[in-house]
């Protein structure tokens, strides 16, 4: 294990970075009036992001080599049919979660 | 109304509290496997509140990452966050001294259940948003904890705990799928970091994908709108 100190400066250089990162936007564009850019980002951006972050959640996933990234997109076509079929958030997380574990642990280890 | 606002924050944020459970509980562990208890589970949860880097810092914590390298890493890693905070500008607008909380805490799960800007009808729009930020770091703090005292005394196989993350995204996905006929954001969102995944790989692809959905979007700009005003969908 790393010093204590070390380990201090880790955690709060990621805690200072991350909270500039979310506090910036609202420090920019401050102003009374919002630009109309981002009127518009703000309008369109959010459906964009969740399929930039549904992508950005397989980045950890094999596709090259066996499973070829299988249990992941398998659980993702349950959430999403599960989600569609009863659209219970709650039911659709924790009854993914639970899938793709058994998936991982069981089927495809 | 506060009570009723309260009421309807926490059963929106509900899904987020079995996610967060899930995902704290596997963060928890993975730090009590690298030798930190439950003093640096608290604070890391407290101050970063932030599931991937909390993941992340794990990783720079066992490694002995130097200043730059962790620098470096936060910013990539974080950098959707700017993405979050431009569409939420306009949305928490008028919060007042509750907007300092409502950013620090813009969590993806977070911004994933508010950024649509709706609030249930005879609620506070921002005492809405507020608690609904607050609960979930709540949920958030007792995961981490929770799964730090497991990985410290239970012996548990905890592989796939992570996929909770997945599941919230995909399930905020097809709700906004269908709450819209637009789907061309949707569509640009997943191709250009699919495309971009495939070009950069695994490590870089996230700040090209960002530059990839801005320029696409700016140059459909004409289109979408004309789209939406056809429409008429909000």
């Amino acid at each position: 294990m790393i010093e204590t100190k070390h380990a201090i400066m880790i955690v709060a250089v990621s805690a200072v970075i991350t909270a500039l990162l979310r506090g910036l936007p609202f420090i920019v564009f401050n102003s009374k009036k919002t630009p109309k850019f981002i009127t518009f980002l703000g309008k369109f951006l959010p459906y964009a992001v969740i399929g930039m972050l549904v992508v950005y959640c397989l980045k950890d996933a094999t596709f090259t080599a066996w499973p070829h990234a299988l249990p992941e997109l398998i659980a993702i076509a349950a959430v999403a049919l599960l989600h569609i079929w009863r659209r219970n958030t709650l039911l659709s997380v924790a009854g993914g979660t639970i899938f793709y574990m058994l998936l991982v642990q069981f089927v495809f280890k | 109304m506060k009570r009723k606002t309260a009421r309807a924050a926490f059963i929106k944020s509900l899904p987020v509290f079995a996610g967060y459970i899930v995902l704290g509980i596997g963060f928890g562990v993975l730090l009590a496997k690298a030798g930190y208890g439950i003093w640096w589970a608290l604070i890391m949860s407290l101050t970063m509140y932030a599931g991937t880097m909390q993941y992340v810092a794990v990783s720079l914590l066992s490694g002995g990452a130097s200043f730059i390298t962790t620098a470096v890493t936060a910013l990539l890693v974080q950098a959707r966050h700017l993405f979050y905070g431009i569409s939420m500008i306009e949305k928490y607008k008028g919060a007042g001294i509750k907007k300092f909380y409502l950013a620090f805490a813009l969590t993806d799960e977070t911004y994933s259940l508010l950024c649509d800007g709706k609030h249930p009808e005879g609620t506070d729009l921002h005492l809405f948003q507020f608690l609904l930020s607050l609960f979930n770091q709540s949920y958030w703090i007792m995961g981490c904890l929770l799964g730090n005292f497991i990985g410290t005394n239970i012996e548990f196989n905890s592989a796939g705990i992570e996929f909770a993350m997945t599941a919230i995204f995909v399930t905020v996905f097809v709700e906004q799928w269908k709450s819209t006929k637009n789907h061309v954001p949707a569509i640009i969102g997943v191709l250009s970091t699919a495309v971009c995944f495939a070009v950069f790989g695994s490590e870089n692809f996230l700040v090209p994908s960002m530059i990839c959905i801005t320029l696409l979007l700016f140059i459909l700009r004409k289109p979408l709108e004309k789209k939406e005003e056809v429409n008429g969908n909000d």
